[in-house]
């Protein structure tokens, strides 16, 4: 197994864990870390392809990372911000019982 | 040419301004009637002066002055109006403003509890406004204009009571009965328009009445020999005929007695009824001696058939209107048999002494409250004196007793009548006619003011203005029930003075106005034929005339004896009593107290023709053209039931089906976005691993 694959695998797996996490909490902060997860998970490719790719010697991978996590930061403040404002209004933080949405 | 005098050029205002006055008050509100009235007779009295200006002027200038205007443009000709000025329409003018003014002053006391006082002087306004339209016209169209005017006042003031059936009945049999006779005067209109291209009478020389076209129509035959100006003549005639009451159209006037009784007096007796006469003696030129003849027998029978069955009436305005009926007869023949001033002379001096009678017997009614049964009066001299000296008055001048007015007319008519060379005939009907008249007269005056107050049964008093129909047979065993009980009419009473004044004017003019038309001073007869008139006894020596005019005082003074000897004997002590006539020829009585059943005749005859005819009419619309418009009818509705079937299961089936399909559709897919964010995320994630299988799968391929 090469050190690609490896890598590839511990990211898969984290990807599932926060799929999982994602879809089966019912407490949006919980939901919220799960995409937080799986979002790491992407950055783990990034970083295996670069380092194990053709031109390890530029930065690219690196600096693709450092701007999703950027990126992300930003993301969850909206998210934690949202769930905020919605736990004002709704008093709960149950995404399953946030169902205004229904068509 | 001399300059029109003023009032000639302004002589329309005599008929505009009591126009004027009844159009004003039809728009006053009902609180200001007091300013109805008064101007009713505030513009009657000036239309008074003015017509005694108009004949000061006609007087001074007894020739004939017309005034004629453009009135509208037909093709390429003006239809052209006008009034005229001369003796005849003088006399009349006066006349109908003088004996108008006098019954609208009477009509002020009459009416004076009627609810409807304006109404009433509206109508009268505008009835005096049109005849004296009627007087003024210089041409047939606007003549016969303001005669249907009349005629349509008339039909308001018989029906001015439309609330009593009666009253309404007459008032359709009045307008329906004169429509008859106005046929023939439009035809006749229409004819003499199509003979000589105008309606004018004068138009300096180019009138339909002025020599040229008269010498054109009278040289022109038509029909059977009959030359057209006889035609023509007959036609007008029959407009007379129908306003006049002649023969045998002359049911209407004594049912138009339902109107309140100045209105018998002013309409149904003094003016629009004389109304006919007046249009003969107007186009007296057209009548050819063959339309006179028919003239003079129409009158002659008239005359006599009226009187008889004035003889037989027992309601106190009909018995009047009869006689009114017969008078027309003897104008009628007085214009057949002697010409213009004959009839006119008549016509004048009846309209004074007919006036009289009526407002009399208004003053009468008024006092007995509203009891018009003269079997149910009686000695009301001691409590009507006034009332009592003037209808004597005007009594002897109908009756034609020497020295009274209806004297010196009546015998002009006789005297004609009995140089007529044609025949005999009229003669002998007008003088049994005179005989019946003064009967008659008597026997009204025996029932009414003589005698003592009758007893009547206490529900006939009561139903007092039913009761005259009801025939005496009927009543007789209801007094014989009730034998002890004694009923007369309560408390009889003079009329206010504002009554009683204009009937002793009348009085005063029914006793004296024959004196202007005197053999010996025949100022009236040369008035109208524009000669100056002198006084010369020697017209007395006339030869047949001191015998005739002996002969006429005989025969009144027969009927005065035959009406005492009958009435004034044995005064009757009931209501209920048979009539001593009646005693004598029942049979004969009885069929003329039903009018000798004209009415019934005309309604089998005329009146079943035309409800036949309506029937069928009726019948053919009802059937045949209904039947196409409700065959019509019913495709239309087929189709549209057709129409509606297709539009509900066909095209409303195939949309409803679709959107029911679309809308389950809708109702299934909305499912799928339940709100829950983690399902999106869970299909998306399906979603992925689909596609990663894909991938891979493809990129094993």
């Amino acid at each position: 197994m090469t050190p690609l694959a490896g890598c590839l695998l511990v990211s898969a797996l984290l990807f599932s864990v926060g799929l999982a996490g994602a879809l089966t909490r019912r407490n949006a902060i919980l939901v919220l870390a799960g995409i937080e997860l799986m979002l790491n998970a992407a950055n783990l490719n990034f970083i295996a392809f670069w380092r194990f790719g053709p031109h390890p010697e530029y930065l690219t991978g690196l600096m693709f990372v450092i701007f999703s996590i950027a990126v992300a930061a930003a993301e969850a403040a909206v998210g934690l911000a949202l769930i905020l404002a919605i736990y004002r209004h709704a008093r709960t933080s149950d995404v399953s019982e946030m169902t205004e949405m229904k068509g | 040419m001399r300059h029109a005098a003023w009032i000639v050029e302004n002589l329309w205002l005599i008929p505009a301004l009591p126009m004027m006055a009844a159009g004003i008050s039809a728009l006053l509100k009902k609180s200001q009637r007091g300013l109805s009235t008064a101007l009713a007779i505030g513009s009657m009295g000036i239309a008074l002066v003015l017509a005694l200006m108009a004949f000061a002027e006609a007087l001074a200038h007894p020739v004939l002055q017309i005034e004629n205007f453009s009135w509208m443009q037909f093709a390429d000709q003006w239809v052209k109006l006008g009034w005229v000025l001369d003796p005849l329409a003088a006399v009349m003018l006066v006349m109908v403003t003088f004996v108008g003014l006098l019954i609208f002053i009477y009509s002020l006391g009459y009416m004076a509890h009627d609810d409807n006082r304006e109404r009433f002087f509206c109508f009268l306004s505008l009835f005096a406004g049109a005849m004296l339209g009627v007087v003024i016209a210089n041409s047939l169209l606007l003549l016969f204009m303001c005669w249907e005017v009349v005629g349509l006042t008339s039909y308001l003031l018989i029906g001015f009571w439309f609330h009593r059936p009666a009253a309404a009945a007459a008032a359709k049999k009045a307008f329906i009965t004169t429509r008859v006779g106005d046929l023939g005067l439009l035809i006749g209109m229409v004819w003499l328009y199509a003979q000589t291209g105008t309606l004018l009478f004068y138009n300096y020389g180019s009138g339909c009445l002025e020599q040229r076209a008269v010498a054109a129509m009278a040289a022109h035959a038509t029909v059977a020999g009959m030359a057209v100006s006889t035609a023509i003549g007959l036609l007008i005639f029959c407009g007379a005929v129908g306003k006049s009451g002649q023969v045998p159209l002359h049911v209407w006037l004594p049912d138009a007695m339902e109107g309140p009784t100045p209105v018998s007096a002013l309409i149904h007796a003094a003016t629009m009824v004389a109304a006919g006469v007046y249009l003969v003696a107007r186009v007296y030129p057209l009548m050819t001696a063959s339309a006179l003849e028919v003239v003079t027998w129409v009158g002659a029978i008239t005359a006599i058939f009226a009187a008889c069955i004035a003889v037989a009436q027992n309601d106190i305005k009909r018995i009047l209107a009869y006689s009114t009926v017969s008078q027309l007869g003897y104008m009628m023949l007085g214009l057949g048999v002697g010409g213009v001033a004959v009839g006119m002379f008549h016509l004048i001096t009846h309209a004074f002494f007919k006036a009289l009678l009526f407002l009399g017997a208004g003053s009468v009614i008024h006092g007995c409250t509203e009891e018009q049964d003269i079997r149910n009066m009686g000695g009301l001299r001691r409590f009507m004196p006034v009332t009592f000296v003037a209808y004597t008055c005007g009594m002897l001048a109908l009756c034609g007793f020497p020295l009274f007015s209806g004297f010196w007319s009546k015998d002009a008519i006789l005297h004609a009548a009995h140089g007529w060379g044609v025949s005999r005939g009229p003669f002998y009907l007008g003088a049994i006619g005179a005989l019946l008249t003064a009967f008659y007269m008597t026997r009204q005056m025996y029932y009414v003011f003589f005698g003592p107050q009758r007893v009547t049964d206490a529900s006939v008093g009561a139903a007092s203005v039913a009761a005259h129909s009801v025939p005496a047979e009927l009543i007789e065993p209801v007094v014989a029930a009730r034998a002890g009980e004694v009923c007369i009419i309560a408390d009889p009473h003079e009329s206010p003075s504002v009554m009683t004044r204009p009937l002793a004017i009348l009085a005063v003019f029914a006793v004296l106005l024959g004196f202007v038309g005197t053999p010996a001073w025949p100022w009236f007869q040369n008035f109208l034929a524009g000669q100056p008139a002198r006084l010369d006894w020697g017209g007395f020596s006339e030869p047949g005339l001191l015998s005739l005019m002996a002969v006429s005082s005989l025969i009144v003074f027969a009927g005065l004896g035959l009406g005492w000897w009958f009435y004034g004997r044995r005064p009757m002590v009931r209501a209920t009593d048979p009539d001593a006539l009646g005693r004598l020829a029942p049979k004969v009585f009885h069929a003329l107290a039903e009018r000798l059943y004209v009415d019934e005749i005309y309604g089998v005859t005329v009146i079943a023709l035309a409800r036949f005819c309506a029937g069928f009419a009726a019948w053919l619309d009802r059937w045949i053209f209904g039947g196409a418009v409700r065959l019509v009818s019913w495709i239309v509705t087929g189709v549209g039931w057709l129409d509606l079937g297709v539009d509900k299961f066909v095209v409303n089936g195939g949309f409803d089906e679709g959107c029911r399909e679309l809308s389950r559709g809708g109702r299934l897919l909305s499912h799928l976005q339940n709100g829950r964010v983690q399902n999106y995320l869970r299909v998306i994630a399906g979603a992925l691993v689909v596609l990663a299988v894909l991938l891979l799968w493809g990129h094993r391929g």
